[in-house]
């Protein structure tokens, strides 16, 4: 059984979601459903596209994001795959070198460090070292864990080690909208895409068009105007940023809030543009902040505006440790909504100011609930 | 025939030659592992396959690309580092690629192409086509999990793959003996369900008439794959470089004798006219000179080249930062 609760207020940009064509989106839809359509939708598209991973076939048909694709497809278009994410990673390539579009799906994003080899020393250097005859233009779905004893092994964001890379290009996008558009844009690209989903944001709803459409690599979204302090959030961190935006509000503080979407090719431009009016920047990570994403981004911020901007940086991210089970623990090991703003909050004031924001019910943070 | 495969295995024994000459003059800007003694191998089974068919290889892979059709300026020139290589001067000699002649991809990590080589025969299998897929490694990318991650699955979708394992006994300096506890590989292989085929002495003539009848099995829908040929052969030359490794004392002259015996380059000459033999030699002389000629004489890419080839779009990370 899984139940979630969808705080009001504690939105997630999406009324900032513009349609393709400019027009208030009506229909919402979850996540998964989301990134359900876009898969049958280019599947019909374009006969190269092809699903695999562990389970992908089983009844459960990847939380639903698969959901009556197998019937509608064939086994030979979607199937389950041997318990081997090396050679499988590897399949993908060479599925790619012929042409397809192959999306290879993963349940936790812990088990690509089974097929690191392959992503890192063939799919993102396929084209280089072949002096551009050849591409492997793939997909690589991944899925964060995150509450409910989730541990160790199940919780990693482990983008960052993509991001490193050159030639790979990767995404973790935050809402239905942006799960769909940039699930067709990867799909499309050329080059191999890690696609990272967050499960809290498996269940979020939003407005999503019906119609194809992409959401292109290396375009942020300003999700909320501010101009004392600019708050970047990456994948479910961007939930929590936009509660803290509301946090602050409440303390008469105005924070604008960026969702990279892409973080490679990263959009470094609209964060400048962001941080050279507020001078500003906290960005927090679904992950670790030694040479995580959100060290990044502050360097390359700090590279550009460093002399030109009286600047204040801050990364935030998970514990420096192993991500614990017992929810005492694992409470601590993310920042919050709460620890955010309090961050901002000393940031503007150039020092502690112990100061945590009372809870509020309608922005509290979203649980998952087992069995996952 | 013997003509034809005589003519490829002098043109590969001598074009090694040569990259082993000219090495020592820092002409050539890349790591070179020869394939000199094991060239059979690659003749053998390339001799079975179209053009449209499709190889994958390792570092050591010079008489792969060859035997396959691959351009013999392009790998020369890319050795030179010059912009006329066959990667451009990016891959270098562990990184052929020569995709109008199905020389797919080879790869300086032990293992790493085998399961490309199944993801390429899924999808021409899935797009309905007859191409036949040929994966060469070594002994050594046996003891890799995707060996055996890759079997499994070529074998469980009835992939139209045939594996060839050159086993020349060492990993770098390392005997097969030191590194498995069964030596049979084929007979590993053939654990997994996998058509296997052993050929003990380097003989081009039988693996060549083993993977034709494979071929022409799989063509012919009389069998599905996959296929594995464990090939014993022997490596004459150092792991890497131009030169001999007899003096390390990991292995002996004595052990080599029976192998540099068997060449299969003089075995095969044996077998056709002297007059056609000489032809052959002068046809290839010809050629191998004036591919020297072409790749000392090729421009090196131009420096802007460095960023371009990452992606399939200008740099995208990289403009993005000079964007901003």
């Amino acid at each position: 059984m899984t139940t979630i609760t969808t705080p009001t207020g504690n939105g997630t940009g999406l009324d900032t979601a513009p349609s393709p064509a400019g027009e208030s989106i009506e229909r919402s839809i979850s996540y998964i459903e989301a990134i359900c359509e876009a898969t049958d939708q280019e599947m019909e598209r374009d006969p190269k596209v092809i699903v695999f991973g562990l389970d992908v076939d089983d009844p459960k048909a990847i939380q639903g994001t698969l959901d009556g694709l197998l019937d509608k497809y064939g086994p030979e278009r979607i199937f389950g795959t041997p318990l081997s994410e090396d050679a499988m990673t590897g399949v993908a390539i060479g599925q790619a070198l012929a042409g397809l579009r192959p999306i290879h799906v993963h349940i936790r994003m812990d088990f690509l460090m089974l097929a690191m080899n392959q992503l890192v020393n063939v799919a993102a250097k396929t084209r280089y070292m072949g002096g551009g005859h050849v591409s492997a233009p793939m997909v690589v779905r991944s899925m964060i864990g995150k509450s409910w004893g989730q541990g160790a092994q199940h919780s990693q964001g482990l983008y960052s080690f993509f991001m490193h890379v050159p030639g790979l290009k990767v995404v973790a996008p935050t809402t239905p909208y942006d799960a769909k558009g940039c699930l067709l844009a990867a799909i499309r690209d050329d080059d191999p895409v890690m696609y990272v989903e967050h499960r809290i944001l498996h269940f979020q709803n939003g407005p999503v068009p019906e119609e194809p459409y992409t959401v292109e690599p290396g375009k942020a979204r300003v999700t909320r105007h501010g101009s004392d302090v600019t708050l970047v959030g990456i994948s479910q961190q961007q939930m929590e940023c936009l509660g803290a935006h509301e946090y602050l509000k409440d303390k008469g503080i105005s924070a604008e809030v960026i969702d990279p979407i892409w973080l490679a090719p990263l959009d470094i431009g609209t964060i400048c543009e962001s941080v050279r009016k507020t001078g500003r920047l906290v960005v927090v990570d679904n992950g670790w902040t030694t040479c995580g994403a959100s060290a990044e981004i502050v360097a390359q911020v700090l590279e550009r505006l460093q002399g030109t901007v009286d600047l204040r940086v801050q990364r935030m991210g998970f514990a420096p440790v192993t991500c614990p089970t017992t929810p005492v623990l694992e409470d601590k090991f993310y920042p919050t909504a709460l620890t955010i703003a309090a961050a901002a909050n000393d940031m503007l004031h150039d020092g502690p100011q112990g100061w945590l924001p009372e809870e509020r019910e309608d922005l509290k943070s979203v649980e998952f609930k087992g069995p996952f | 025939m013997h003509e034809q495969f005589y003519k490829s295995l002098y043109r590969i024994r001598r074009t090694e030659e040569e990259v082993a000459r000219i090495y020592p003059s820092d002409k050539l800007k890349s790591p070179v592992h020869l394939s000199i003694g094991q060239e059979a191998i690659s003749v053998a089974v390339c001799e079975s396959l179209r053009t449209s068919d499709v190889v994958f290889g390792t570092y050591r892979s010079h008489a792969m690309y060859l035997a396959k059709g691959g351009s013999l300026k392009g790998m020369l020139a890319e050795m030179y580092g010059k912009a006329t290589g066959c990667t451009g001067g990016k891959g270098g000699s562990m990184h052929l690629v020569d995709t109008p002649a199905g020389v797919m991809g080879t790869s300086a990590v032990v293992g790493t192409t085998i399961a490309n080589a199944v993801g390429y025969a899924y999808a021409e299998k899935y797009q309905c086509k007859d191409t036949i897929v040929a994966c060469f490694f070594g002994d050594g990318a046996t003891e890799e999990g995707v060996f055996y991650e890759s079997l499994n699955f070529a074998v469980l979708k009835k992939l139209p793959v045939m594996f060839i394992c050159e086993n020349n006994g060492y990993a770098i300096h390392t005997p097969q003996s030191k590194r498995q506890g069964v030596p049979d590989i084929a007979q590993r292989a053939k654990a997994f369900g996998v058509t296997t085929t052993l050929i003990e002495d380097n003989n081009a003539l039988k693996l060549h008439e083993a993977t034709n009848q494979a071929v022409s099995d799989i063509r012919s829908g009389e069998a599905t794959g996959p296929y594995l040929f464990e090939c014993r052969t022997y490596r004459w030359k150092e792991h890497v470089g131009p030169g001999e490794d007899w003096h390390l004392g990991f292995r002996t002259l004595d052990e080599a004798q029976p192998w540099v015996q068997n060449d299969q380059v003089g075995r095969i000459g044996e077998l056709i006219s002297t007059e056609a033999r000489t032809a052959i030699e002068a046809e290839v002389e010809a050629e191998l000179a004036e591919a020297i000629e072409f790749a000392e004489n090729s421009p090196f890419p131009e420096e802007a080249e460095l960023f371009t080839d990452v992606y399939s779009t200008p740099n995208a990370p990289l403009e993005a930062r000079k964007a901003a």
